[in-house]
């Protein structure tokens, strides 16, 4: 996505609108998108990293007993994960507020 | 030394690409944009251009090989024509804004329905606003001349932008002219070579083609768009130093018998030959006509046209191409709009002419200075007249 940190003008715009800085997507916090949340329930989980595959934004990463956590600053809490994971160990719920 | 040769004029074209040592074509043949893509095949095959020939899988996949080659930094070309153009429309928009510098040769025919593969301009007019810097050669020595300007133009560092050469179809591309083909010392002495302001390089990452969100994208249609105006100056430059080592001058307009004339015809590409004609047998008639041809199409040379024009009283716009429910044609509806509210601005008439490859006779352009004359003094009915159609 086009650098959003600073104002620009048309005039201090990027060339061709590049991004210069390499791996800046991480500063695009998709988190702020979410409506609804997953959550997901470690009893069920067997830890086969299906979510953690299909994620769209990387927001999920294990952790160091195996199981898998989501980092709620990218989920954009579109549902794939819990649509995907085999043991239906993942539940979205609605944000609050 | 340059030497003069009788040279069909798509090889010609082809030649120039060579010489201007190209190193990627990405293209997929389409009459009758087929010899140049042909005989670049050839000369790359036979080693006679250090280049890398893509033989996509259509024209989609032509512009979108050459929006990746030319962001790796390679010098890039490609050639197509009518449903070819159409098909490559959607990644045309994108070398522009991404300041790519692709050089393209479109070889302009008509489009379906129904089909016709001859000439005439409704296929580059439907892209009008690919936002490329596009010119249109009247013969085959300007067309040679113009893909070396382009290459030259389009990799300015302070353009950086894609350019298109316009060529007829059949009535250009496939006759037979004597051209003056450039030899490869005096090319590189002309265009040097090609230094990107950016490129992909794994050593230094960057992402070119993001998403423009609301807040952005304005400012960089803007930035585009004045990137395309600007671009102008470097163009007129690129002209005079091709006057200055070959003694070939191009301008964005040129006239013909124009200073006197109290009716000019306006003109796009190869019928401007004819037109030429023309005014030479209306002149020996005494009729005070001339000539303005439109070379620079985008950015649209408003100043030098209206220069041309002069104290002219009527012009006589012709148009190859019949947009469907317009006011008028693309070059009558530009002109109209550039000659608005201008005092003292000629009265201007639009004529439709030479569709999907009908032939404009010298006695079509002798029509339509007459008919000017006659609207000139009663307001015809329609905005435009498409000339030399049967009714029944
Ligand atoms: S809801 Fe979507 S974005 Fe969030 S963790 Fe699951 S797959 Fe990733
Ligand atoms: S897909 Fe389900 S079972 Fe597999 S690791 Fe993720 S939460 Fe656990």
């Amino acid at each position: 996505m086009a650098n959003t940190d600073a104002i620009v003008g048309w005039k201090t715009i990027t060339f061709g609108c590049h991004v210069m800085e390499p791996g800046s997507s991480a500063k695009f916090r998709t988190g702020d998108w979410r409506s609804q949340r997953p959550v997901i329930d470690n009893e069920k989980c067997i830890k086969c990293g299906i979510c953690w595959i299909y994620c769209p934004d990387m927001a999920i990463s294990q952790t160091e007993d195996g199981f898998f956590e989501i980092d709620l600053e990218y989920c954009k809490g579109c549902g794939i994960c819990a649509h995907e994971c085999p043991k239906d160990a993942i539940t979205i719920i609605p944000e609050e507020g | 030394m340059s030497k003069r040769v009788g040279i069909e004029v798509s090889i010609a074209l082809a030649e120039a690409v060579k010489l201007a040592n190209v190193d990627v074509i990405a293209a997929y043949p389409i009459t009758p944009q087929t010899h140049i893509v042909e005989h670049l095949s050839k000369v790359v095959a036979d080693g006679e251009v250090d280049a890398e020939f893509v033989p996509v899988e259509s024209e989609h996949g032509a512009m979108s090989c050459c929006c990746g080659s030319s962001a790796a930094g390679a010098r890039t070309f490609t050639s197509s024509s009518s449903q070819g153009l159409l098909l490559m429309s959607e990644i045309l928009f994108i070398p522009g804004p991404m300041r790519l510098p692709i050089v393209m040769a479109v070889v302009d025919r008509a489009l379906s329905a129904p089909i016709s593969i001859w000439n005439d301009h409704q296929d580059i007019m439907s892209q009008r606003d690919v936002g490329w810097i596009q010119t249109f050669a009247e013969n085959g020595q300007e067309a040679f001349d113009l893909t070396l300007h382009a290459f030259r133009v389009a990799e300015d560092r302070r353009v950086s932008l894609p350019m298109m050469v316009n060529i007829d179809g059949f009535t250009l591309s496939h006759v037979v002219e004597a051209v003056e083909l450039l030899s490869q010392e005096e090319v590189d002495q002309y265009l040097p070579p090609f230094k990107p302001r950016y490129r992909m390089d794994p050593r230094k990452p960057i992402t070119m083609g993001p998403v423009g969100i609301p807040e952005v994208y304005s400012e960089a249609k803007v930035a585009h768009n004045e990137a395309l105006k600007a671009s102008r100056k470097v163009i007129l430059q690129g002209w005079k130093e091709f006057a200055d080592l070959f003694g070939r001058q191009y301008n964005p307009v040129e006239t013909y018998r124009s200073e006197d004339a109290e009716v000019l015809l306006v003109t796009m590409g190869s019928i401007s030959e004819t037109a030429m004609t023309a005014i030479d047998t209306m002149r020996e008639k005494g009729q005070k006509v001339g000539l303005i041809r439109i070379r620079l199409w985008r950015p649209f040379p408003g100043p030098e046209f209206r220069k041309a024009a002069g104290k002219a009283k009527m012009l006589a716009v012709v148009d190859r191409c019949l947009p469907p429910g317009a006011v008028c044609g693309p070059v009558g509806t530009e002109l109209r709009s550039l000659f608005y509210k201008v005092p003292g601005a000629p009265k201007i008439f639009n004529f439709i002419a030479g569709l999907g490859g009908r032939d404009v006779t010298v006695e079509r352009f002798e029509e339509m200075v007459d008919k000017a004359r006659a609207f000139a003094k009663r307001r015809p009915k329609e905005l435009y007249e498409v000339i030399g159609v049967r009714e029944k």
